[in-house]
């Protein structure tokens, strides 16, 4: 036989898994919480997007081209995904230059600052966000009133979030028992008819792309599970002891950024701890905090806040939360 | 619900595709190329010089130690020349080359097909005898026989447990040798309990072998103690530590032995070589080896004499396909690729692997997306990721403290990266530099 042979060590076989792969399942397990956006804010919701989705991948692409000089990685599908993460993260009404500026800061300086994928700590969708949130405070927290609320009251072309309502009121001296008579019934909170930032209304999409995400094997139940069951408990607790000052945990499962955060930002592989321990430890931390800033901190919303911090102590986590060695003694 | 280990573990391919081929005899090749440190531990010694006659099952090199085996001719005839040669680990390794003359065996041989049930040896005759036949772990490990059978004062054996998992995709050795020599494997089995004196023996079989396992749980009714323990399908079941787990719930400790636990593993193989060398007085001279691939003609099982080259094996199979981009030996998660086709088939070879072309190199590996995932499919609890960035970076006291030494080395987390990052040949550097640097620190 004249012909030469690879020689390499094992294993000699790999998986189907592949970074591709995971990326457009992601994307996929997106896609009914973009729909359900597009029903309710219908082609703002298609522009935002678009925008935001178009000018992630432009700026990856230029920043490694001229920036970082390597290997162009636009088709992995990561920068598609915090487009569509930061769009989903923003008011259907956001001007374009906003979006433009918000993908510059999520990919130039969340992502590729760092490294690229990968390396980066922090979520790079909620850099943007959050940089946005701090830039443009106004913009970034007027809520357009979906199509059919706008047919029903042509005159309320924006409308609070019953976030915003009931921060508001609280620090009106209200009762929170009265306020609540005030958001959309749950049902509606669930199937996505209310207000809020674009991807987030539909807690029934989202779970549909959990769902996706479990059965593709992409995520664990770990981050999700842990984070809503925090959340749930806590708010439950501090509704149990005083119900005029503090809402409900349903309230809070289905409002802000919960179900988003729960299911799209904080599993994010980049910015998660490696061990299931590890995990947990991070969605509990997540919870407690985001309760804490609604509930006591000047933000209505604390989701994007309480994943940022969770994440710059992923590091500590990976250190003292370790997986259990086969044969560990004790 | 069938017994599995718990921790990590990935799922590929089977890809058995010689699972109904009968074990065939390959015929006797023109030479065979002997290598004298077919084993862990040390090399032996040889016996024979250049021009001597030897028949088949004749000792030409001597044991060159405790850990060490003894090495016969698999053939008879003249001892061409003592050279280095290529071997499977890439390296040129001594080895007694003999040019093949008839086959006339050793008188003492017994070569009867019928099966001898009864033996009489006590514990330390049959490890001695084990020990002359040169027996060595065959399901690829090949750490001496006798020396898991001598079980170290202050330790006591509890339980045998038989290795019939052969969780390697492509390979079936074992699995035919479960179906033809069923009988032979579990009277093995019997004088390995004796050696041992424990009463009590498991066989564990994944449930992909549903036929190895009814046929063996109809052959145990007659032989006291011995259970079978269907296992259920997960990479690295056959390693010796997730075994013994799956099989008694019990967890060797980090850096023990299965003997800390009171077990003793041996594979299928290696029950059939005892039966052989303790009843028929049969020295280990040949084995069985699987040839496959998904371009390989006939993939099949052959009965073949150790020192034959690898490339007589392939042309029984219908020769190296036009594809053929690699051929390992041994199984495709922990095999070693070859470098020619002349290596000699040794003790330790369950199979040739043949693959082709596009299936050969490495996908260029990408930045580490940090998943996760070979954390939770490595079965030792280790964290590769964390290894491969420190060796990167020539940590070493940290590689040692993050447990590098206890990797098994069964690839799972390479398997399942989806960045294809070269996580084992880093952790297998950093387990290396740290056993010198231990080494170094004894002196």
């Amino acid at each position: 036989m004249n012909r030469l042979i690879t020689i390499s060590q094992s294993p000699h076989v790999s998986g189907d898994f592949t970074v591709k792969k995971i990326m457009y399942s992601v994307i996929i397990a997106l896609l009914p919480a973009l729909a359900v956006s597009i029903y309710y804010f219908g082609l703002d919701a298609v522009r935002v997007t678009l925008i935001a989705v178009a000018s992630a991948v432009f700026f990856e692409y230029i920043i490694q081209k001229f920036l970082i000089k390597g290997k162009q990685t636009i088709t992995d599908g990561s920068a598609i995904i915090t487009g569509v993460l930061l769009a989903f993260n923003v008011p259907s009404n956001l001007p374009i230059w906003m979006i433009v500026i918000g993908a510059l800061v999520a990919i130039g300086v969340g992502k590729m600052s760092f490294g690229g994928l990968g390396k980066n700590p922090f979520n790079p969708a909620l850099v943007g966000r959050v940089f946005l949130l701090i830039s443009f405070p106004v913009d970034m927290t007027i809520w357009p009133t979906n199509r059919f609320a706008l047919l029903a009251n042509p005159d309320a072309v924006t409308g609070a979030t019953p976030l915003a309502i009931l921060k508001e009121g609280v620090k009106n001296g209200e009762k929170v028992t009265d306020l609540l008579s005030q958001v959309p019934p749950y049902l509606d909170m669930f199937f996505g008819n209310t207000g809020g930032s674009l991807g987030e209304i539909s807690a029934f999409a989202l779970i549909i792309g959990l769902i996706y995400m479990l059965m593709k094997k992409v995520i664990t139940w770990h981050i999700p599970v842990t984070m809503l069951g925090t959340i749930f408990i806590f708010s439950a607790i501090l509704n149990f002891a005083n119900p005029e000052k503090f809402a409900d945990p349903v309230f809070h499962i289905l409002t802000g950024g919960v179900m988003l955060g729960a299911i799209f930002m904080a599993t994010d592989m980049v910015t998660s701890p490696m061990s299931k321990k590890g995990m947990i430890i991070f969605a509990a931390g997540i919870g407690i905090i985001t309760i804490i800033i609604r509930n006591f901190g000047a933000y209505p919303e604390g989701v994007s806040f309480a994943i940022l911090i969770m994440n710059a102590f992923v590091p500590l986590i990976n250190k003292y939360f370790k997986p259990k060695l086969f044969g560990e003694k004790g | 619900m069938l017994k599995t280990f718990l921790k990590g573990g990935v799922h590929p391919a089977a890809n058995k595709l010689s699972a109904d081929k009968t074990i065939e005899i390959l015929p006797l090749p023109k030479i065979v190329v002997i290598p004298i440190s077919q084993h862990i531990g040390a090399p032996a010694k040889v016996l024979v010089t250049k021009g001597d006659k030897v028949k088949v099952g004749q000792r030409i090199a001597e044991s060159g130690g405790f850990v060490s085996a003894n090495i016969h001719s698999s053939v008879s005839g003249t001892v061409f020349k003592i050279d280095n040669v290529i071997d499977t680990s890439g390296y040129k390794k001594p080895c007694v080359i003999i040019n093949v003359e008839g086959d006339e065996w050793d008188e003492n041989i017994d070569k009867s097909k019928e099966l001898k049930k009864d033996f009489t040896l006590s514990s330390e005759e049959i490890i001695k005898k084990i020990n002359e036949a040169g027996i060595v772990g065959l399901g690829g490990a090949t750490f001496p026989s006798h020396v898991k059978l001598s079980i170290p004062k202050g330790k006591k054996a509890e339980v045998l447990i038989i290795n019939g998992v052969e969780c390697e995709p492509y390979l079936t050795a074992d699995h035919r040798l479960m179906l033809e020599k069923g009988e032979e494997i579990l009277v093995g089995t019997k004088i390995l309990m004796k050696a041992l004196n424990v009463d009590k023996a498991f066989i564990g079989i994944e449930n992909n072998k549903p036929d190895a396992i009814n046929y063996f749980i109809e052959l145990v009714k007659n032989f006291e103690g011995i259970q079978v323990v269907p296992l259920k399908v997960k990479y690295p079941q056959g390693g010796e530590k997730q075994l013994i787990k799956a099989v008694t719930k019990r967890e060797v400790p980090s850096g023990g032995l299965p003997i800390d636990v009171g077990a003793v593993v041996h594979n299928v193989g290696t029950a059939f070589a005892v039966y052989e060398a303790i009843q028929k007085n049969k020295p280990l001279f040949e084995r069985v080896v699987t040839v496959t691939g998904k371009s390989v003609k006939t993939p099949l099982n052959l009965l073949v004499r150790i020192g034959t080259s690898t490339i007589d094996l392939i042309n029984i199979a219908g020769g190296v396909p036009e594809n053929t981009g690699k051929i390992v030996s041994g199984g495709p998660m922990m095999g070693k690729a070859i470098v020619n086709t002349d290596v000699p088939i040794t003790k330790g070879s369950s199979g040739v692997l043949l693959f082709e072309e596009k299936e050969s190199k490495r996908q260029e590996s990408q930045n580490c997306i940090r998943c996760g995932k070979c954390v939770s499919v490595c079965p030792m609890g280790i964290e590769p990721y964390l290894l491969m960035n420190l060796v990167e970076n020539e940590m070493w006291d940290e590689v040692e403290k993050y447990h590098a030494l206890d990797c098994i080395e069964c690839g799972s987390c390479m398997f399942t990266c989806p960045s294809q990052r070269p996580l084992l040949d880093y952790i297998r550097l950093g387990k290396s530099t740290v056993n010198n640097i231990k080494r170094s620190r004894k002196k």
